[in-house]
C-alpha cells in the first residue's frame, strides 16, 4: 500500500517537491496528491515580470499537466483546500474532495501584505503576486496614465519597472528612509534612488500612506504630512504575509506574527503535517525566496527515503532582476564579527560597493553592490565557499577596464562543491558531471542539471563554466562567423575598417581560408556597404539572393519591386506611374504594412526596365531587399491632424531621405508620431521619434516583427538637429558592435548595461567614439547612390538580370493564375494541370 | 554518351557564380569557382520546392568542397557530386559535366 502524501499549494516549491520525491522514489513509495488553488499548475513566478515581456504563461510553466500524470501525480487544479482534519487525518477540499493522509505538507506559500489604510479597496489598487493580478494590471494600465507603487523592496521596484514598461507615469512610495530597506544600508540605498529617478521613476522615501482618495476609483493617495500624490492606479508591494489560514483552523502552531512554525525537519508542530517554502517559519524567519524554499522541498524528499537531512537555515543573497539597475546584496551586510569595510562611492558614476571582510582581511563576509553588479558572482561564489580572499581584496570592486577583472574568480578555481546555481542547489560538481556525461550545449546543461531554470542570474557562469570544461577536453568553442573566418562580425567590421579592405577575394585571401560560403560572404559585403558604400552590385558574387538581383525573389523565381515612398508621401502623378508599371508588366500590386506599394511578379529580364521607368518618373530604390533602412513611416501630424504637435511628415520624409542606402547587420525600420497617441507605431521600430510639445522624443530598439519589444525611450524633447545627432550616433554603433543578422531590439538584449549603456555612450559619450561615429554617418550620407540607377546605367552589371545566359528565351515554367482579378504564382499540382490540359 | 554542346564563352559568366542555360530544352545551371579554373553544372530547379533558381544560389564550400545554396531557402548542394548537404531529407541533383576549352564552355548532356 503506497503512503499518501497531499500537499497544499502547487506553487514553485510545492511542485519542486513533487519533482523531488518523485525523482527519489524508485520504488513506488508514495503517491502524491496535490491541491492547487490556482488556475493552472505551477509556474515561475520569479519570473513573472517577464509576462509583460510577452512571455506566456505557458513559458512560465513549470512543467505540463502530462507531467504530472507521468509521474502519477494527482493534481487537482482550482480547487483549495479548506481544512485538515487532523483526527481523522482527511483533508477537505473546497470543492468536496476528502482525503485519507498518511501526511501533509503545507506548501501554500504567502500573499501580499496589504496594509488596512482606507480606500485600499477601492477599483485601481492591486497586488503583484499571479499571472492574474498581471493580466488586470495591464488591462487597468491601458486606461491609466500614472501609478504608484506602495513600497521600495526588491519587488516593489520590480512592479515600478513594469508599471514603466506599461508606458504610465511611474511613483514608487516607500516607508522607510530608504530605498531596498533590508539588503541596502543608507549610501547604497541613495546612490539606488538616484538611479530609479534617472530612469523617471519618481521615489518618496519616509511617506506614509494615510488614505487612498477617489470616488469608487483610485484618484490619489493621502499622506500623513499631508502631502498628496495624483495617481490612476496602485500596486501595493509593502512585504508578505505567509498563508497559515488552513494551518491556524486546523490548530497547528502559527508565530506570533503569522507563518507555520517548523522545526530543522520542517515539522509542524503535528509530526504528520509539515511545512516548506514561504509559509514555513523557521527561527523567527520567512524565507522570501525561491532558493531557501527550494532547498526546504529537497530536505524534506530525502528524509521521506529515511536519510537524515535537515534545514538550518539558507542565504538571503539577492540580485535584482530589473534589467539595467545592477543592484545586489549578499552575506551578512551587518556582522557580529569583528570586520572592516572597503567601500567605493561614486555618485557621479552611479556606483557604490560595499565590501565587508573579516578583520585579518581573508574572508569576504558580506557585500552591497549599486549601480555596477558585474563581479557579483564571483563575489557571491568567494563569499559563499568561504574562499582566501586576494592581497588586495579593493581590486575585487575597483571598476576594471577591460573584463579580465584582476580579483575575478576562474571558475577553474572554485571547489566542487561551490554551488554555482542557487535555486536548484546545483554545485559546479553536479554540472561537470552532466558534461562528462555528454551534455554538449548550455540548453542540455540546462536539462539535466535544471541550472539556470530559475531567475537564471548564474547563466554568466553556467556558460564559463561550460567553456572552460570544453577547453579542458580540447574542444573549441568558436565565436567564429563560419569554417572560412574565424572571427567575429565585430572582429571582421574592425579588420575591414582598418585595413581599407575593399573586397571579398582580398579579405578571405589575407585573414580567412577556403572560398567563402552563404554566411561570410553577405555578412562582409554588408560591412563592405557599411563602411565604403560602394554599390553592392561591384561584388554581385557575395551578395545575398536579394541584393544580388537589388529585388526579393518570390517563391516561385519572380521578383517584388518596391520603390521608396519616403514618409508614406506620394502625389497622385506617382501613383499613376506605378499603376502605368503594374499594368504594362502585369503585376501583382499590394500595399505593404510599411506605407508603401508592392509590385509582385517582375521576372528577372524585366526588372532593369521597370526601373527604369520608376527612375525616370523620380523615384528611387526602396532597398526592401537589403539588410537596410526599410521604412519611415508617418502619421499626418500637426499639419492636418486635430492633435498633431509635431510635423511627423516632414521629420519622416527628412530621415529617411538621409538614411536611405545605409547597410546594416540587419534591417532598420522607424517611425515618427505626431502626438502620443502614436499613430504610426514609432514604439514598435527601431529606432522611433514622437513630437512632444517641447520637441522629439527618441525610443530605440523597438521591434513588432517575430518577437515584438515595446523600444526603450533614449532621450526627450530634443530639437530637431540633436535628435539627429544621436540617430547618427546609435545607428553607427549598432552596426559597428551588432553580430550578423541582429535586430536593434536583439542587440539591446544582449547589451551589456542595457538601454542605460546606450545612453551614456550616445548621449554622454562615454566611450570617446562619437566624433569617429559621426564621421563614419556623414561619409555613408554623403556617398548616397540609388543602386538601381547605378545598376541600369552599367551594361557589366545588367548582364546577370537574363534568365538564360546562352538565349534571350525567359523561364517558361513561370506560370500565373488569375485570383481576385490579379495575377498570383501556379502552385505546383495548378501548374501540372495547366501542362495537361 | 553525347555531344558536347558550346553554352558560351567564359566572359559571358560572372566570376563565382551561376548562369542558367538551355541545352535540349532543359534548364541547366552552371556554376564558375576559384577564378574560373574549375566550372560545374547541375539541374536548375531546386528538388526543395521544385523552382527553377539554382543558378542564382550563392557559391561557397564546406571543407574545401564547392557547393550552392539554394537562394530561396539556403539548402545546400555539393557541386562536384550534386549531393544535398544540408538538415533534411531532399533529393540530391544531377549533374553534368563541363569543360573549357580555348575560352569556350562545352557541356555535355545525358
Ligand atoms: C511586403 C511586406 C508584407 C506586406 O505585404 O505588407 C513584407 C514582406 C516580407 N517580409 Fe516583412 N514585410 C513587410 C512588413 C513587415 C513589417 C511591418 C512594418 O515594417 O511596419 C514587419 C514587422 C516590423 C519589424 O520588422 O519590426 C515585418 C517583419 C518581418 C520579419 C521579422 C523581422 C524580425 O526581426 O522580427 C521578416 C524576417 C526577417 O527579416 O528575417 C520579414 C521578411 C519579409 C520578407 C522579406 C520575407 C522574404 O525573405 O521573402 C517578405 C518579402 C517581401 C517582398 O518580397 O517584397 N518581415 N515585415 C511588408 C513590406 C514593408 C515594406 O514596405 O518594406
Ligand atoms: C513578482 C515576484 C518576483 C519575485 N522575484 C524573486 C526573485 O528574484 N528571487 C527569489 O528568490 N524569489 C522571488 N520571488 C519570491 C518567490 O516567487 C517565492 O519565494 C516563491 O514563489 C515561493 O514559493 P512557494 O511555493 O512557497 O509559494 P507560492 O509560489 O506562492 O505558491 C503557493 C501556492 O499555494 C496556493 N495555495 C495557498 N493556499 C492554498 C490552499 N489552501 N489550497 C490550495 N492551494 C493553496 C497559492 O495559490 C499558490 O499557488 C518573487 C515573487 C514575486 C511575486
Ligand atoms: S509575415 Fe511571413 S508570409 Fe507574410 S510577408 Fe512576412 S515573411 Fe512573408
Ligand atoms: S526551393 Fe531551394 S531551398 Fe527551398
Amino acid at each position: 500500500m503506497k503512503k499518501k502524501i497531499v500537499v497544499i499549494g502547487n506553487g514553485m516549491v510545492g511542485y519542486k517537491f513533487c519533482e523531488r520525491l518523485t525523482d527519489k522514489d524508485t520504488e513506488d513509495q508514495y503517491q502524491i496528491i496535490t491541491f492547487c488553488e490556482e488556475p493552472r499548475p505551477a509556474y515561475n513566478r520569479v519570473n513573472l515580470s517577464a509576462y509583460f515581456d510577452g512571455k506566456t504563461a505557458e513559458d512560465l510553466s513549470m512543467a505540463s499537466r502530462e507531467w504530472y500524470e507521468e509521474r502519477g501525480i494527482e493534481l487537482h487544479i482550482g480547487d483549495k483546500v479548506a481544512k485538515v482534519d487532523r483526527h481523522k487525518k482527511i483533508v477537505i477540499s473546497s470543492k468536496g474532495l476528502e482525503i485519507q493522509y498518511d501526511k501533509v505538507i503545507f506548501a501554500t506559500g504567502s500573499s501580499a501584505f496589504v496594509p488596512p489604510v482606507p480606500g485600499v479597496d477601492k477599483e485601481g489598487v492591486f497586488v503583484y503576486r499571479t499571472i492574474e493580478d498581471l493580466e488586470k494590471i495591464t488591462e487597468y494600465g491601458k486606461k491609466s496614465k500614472s501609478c504608484a507603487v506602495i513600497g521600495g523592496g526588491l519587488l516593489g521596484l520590480e512592479a515600478a519597472k513594469a508599471a514603466q514598461d506599461l508606458g504610465l507615469k511611474t511613483h514608487c512610495v516607500e516607508f522607510a528612509p530608504r530605498l531596498m530597506p533590508r539588503q541596502l544600508d543608507d549610501a547604497g540605498g541613495l546612490m539606488l534612488k538616484d538611479i530609479i529617478e534617472s530612469r523617471g521613476i519618481n521615489v518618496y522615501l519616509s511617506k506614509n500612506t494615510k488614505k487612498i482618495a477617489g470616488n469608487g476609483k483610485v484618484t490619489a493617495m493621502e499622506f500623513s504630512d499631508e502631502t498628496t500624490l495624483e495617481v490612476d492606479m496602485i500596486i501595493v508591494s509593502a512585504g508578505i504575509r505567509p498563508r497559515d489560514e488552513v494551518a491556524r483552523e486546523c490548530g497547528l502552531t502559527l508565530g506570533p506574527r503569522g507563518g507555520i512554525l517548523v522545526n530543522e525537519k520542517l515539522q509542524t508542530s503535528d509530526p504528520d503535517i509539515y511545512a516548506i517554502g514561504e509559509c514555513a517559519l523557521y527561527e523567527n524567519m520567512i524565507y522570501g525566496l525561491v532558493a531557501p524554499g527550494y532547498q526546504m522541498a529537497d530536505t524534506l524528499a530525502e528524509q521521506f527515503f529515511g536519510r537524515d537531512a535537515s534545514f538550518n537555515g539558507a542565504d538571503m543573497s539577492t540580485k535584482l532582476k530589473l534589467i539595467g539597475t545592477d543592484v545586489a546584496s549578499f552575506g551578512n551586510i551587518k556582522p557580529q564579527v569583528p570586520s572592516k569595510e572597503l567601500v567605493i562611492n561614486d555618485p557621479h558614476g552611479g556606483i557604490y560597493k560595499k565590501l565587508i571582510i573579516t578583520e585579518d582581511g581573508k574572508t569576504l563576509l558580506g557585500g552591497i553592490l549599486v549601480g555596477d553588479a558585474d563581479m557579483y558572482s564571483n563575489l557571491f561564489q568567494l563569499y559563499q565557499n568561504k574562499m582566501v580572499l586576494p592581497e588586495d581584496p579593493m581590486q575585487l570592486i575597483l571598476p576594471t577596464s577591460d573584463d579580465s577583472a584582476s580579483g575575478s574568480v576562474g571558475v577553474s578555481d572554485l571547489p566542487g562543491t561551490a554551488q554555482i546555481c542557487s535555486c536548484e542547489g546545483v554545485t559546479k560538481a553536479d554540472i561537470c558531471a552532466a558534461i562528462d556525461n555528454g551534455a554538449c550545449s548550455i540548453s542540455e546543461i540546462k536539462k539535466i542539471t535544471k541550472a539556470s531554470t530559475g531567475c537564471g542570474g548564474c547563466m554568466p557562469l553556467v556558460t564559463s563554466l561550460f567553456k572552460a570544461k570544453m577547453k579542458e577536453a580540447g574542444v573549441q568553442i568558436s565565436n567564429a562567423l563560419c569554417e572560412h573566418f574565424d572571427m567575429t562580425r565585430q572582429e571582421m567590421y574592425q579588420i575591414i575598417r582598418v585595413t581599407g579592405i575593399r573586397t571579398f577575394e582580398e579579405l578571405i585571401e589575407k585573414h580567412g581560408k577556403g572560398s567563402g560560403c552563404e554566411i561570410c560572404k553577405p555578412a562582409a559585403a554588408s560591412i563592405f556597404a557599411s563602411t565604403w558604400n560602394l554599390p553592392v552590385l561591384e561584388q554581385p558574387s557575395i551578395n545575398d539572393t536579394n541584393d544580388a538581383y537589388l529585388a526579393n525573389i518570390q517563391r516561385d523565381g519572380t521578383y517584388s519591386v518596391i520603390p521608396r515612398i519616403p514618409g508614406g508621401e506620394i502625389t497622385p502623378d506617382k501613383l499613376i506611374v506605378i499603376g502605368e508599371v503594374a499594368k504594362k508588366y502585369g503585376l501583382y500590386m499590394k500595399l505593404t504594412g510599411g506605407q508603401r506599394i508592392d509590385m509582385f511578379g517582375a521576372k528577372l529580364h524585366e526588372l532593369p526596365e521597370i526601373w527604369k521607368i520608376l527612375i525616370d518618373a523620380g523615384f528611387e530604390s526602396g532597398h526592401a531587399y537589403a539588410k537596410s533602412l526599410r521604412t519611415i513611416k508617418s502619421c499626418v501630424g500637426s499639419t492636418w491632424c486635430r492633435f498633431g504637435v509635431g510635423d511627423s511628415v516632414s521629420l519622416a520624409i527628412r530621415l529617411e531621405q538621409r538614411y536611405r542606402g545605409i547597410r546594416a547587420p540587419h534591417k532598420i525600420k522607424s517611425a515618427v508620431s505626431g502626438c502620443t497617441r502614436e499613430c504610426a507605431e514609432a514604439q514598435g521600430k527601431d529606432f522611433g521619434i514622437i513630437a512632444t510639445e517641447h520637441g522629439w522624443n527618441l525610443y530605440v530598439c523597438g521591434n513588432g516583427g517575430m518577437k515584438p519589444r515595446h523600444a526603450d525611450l533614449l532621450a526627450e524633447n530634443l530639437d530637431e538637429e540633436t535628435l539627429i545627432k544621436y540617430i547618427d550616433r546609435f545607428l553607427m554603433y549598432y552596426i559597428k558592435t551588432a553580430d550578423k543578422l541582429m535586430r536593434t531590439s536583439t542587440w539591446m538584449d544582449q547589451l551589456e548595461g542595457g538601454i542605460e549603456h546606450l545612453k551614456e555612450v550616445v548621449i554622454n559619450d562615454s566611450l570617446g567614439i562619437c566624433k569617429e561615429l559621426e564621421a563614419q554617418m556623414t561619409h555613408l550620407v554623403d556617398t548616397y547612390e540609388c543602386e538601381w540607377k547605378n545598376a541600369i546605367n552599367d551594361p557589366e552589371k545588367l548582364k546577370r538580370f537574363k534568365h538564360f545566359v546562352n538565349c534571350d528565351d525567359t523561364d517558361e515554367t513561370i506560370e500565373f493564375v488569375d485570383e481576385r482579378g490579379q495575377i498570383r504564382p501556379a502552385t505546383y499540382d495548378e501548374k501540372k494541370q495547366l501542362v495537361a490540359v | 554518351m553525347s555531344e558536347w554542346v558550346r553554352i558560351g564563352e567564359t566572359e559571358d559568366f560572372c566570376k563565382d557564380l551561376g548562369g542558367c542555360v538551355k541545352v535540349d530544352g532543359k534548364q541547366i545551371a552552371v556554376f564558375n569557382v576559384k577564378d574560373k579554373s574549375e566550372w560545374y553544372a547541375v539541374q536548375n530547379m531546386c528538388p526543395h520546392d521544385n523552382r527553377m533558381v539554382l543558378s542564382r544560389g550563392l557559391v561557397g564550400d564546406f571543407s574545401g568542397i564547392p557547393k550552392v545554396a539554394c537562394p530561396l531557402h539556403k539548402h545546400n548542394f555539393d557541386l562536384t557530386t550534386g549531393k544535398h548537404v544540408s538538415e533534411g531529407e531532399i533529393n540530391d541533383l544531377i549533374t553534368y559535366p563541363v569543360k573549357v576549352q580555348e575560352g569556350t564552355v562545352y557541356l555535355q548532356m545525358l
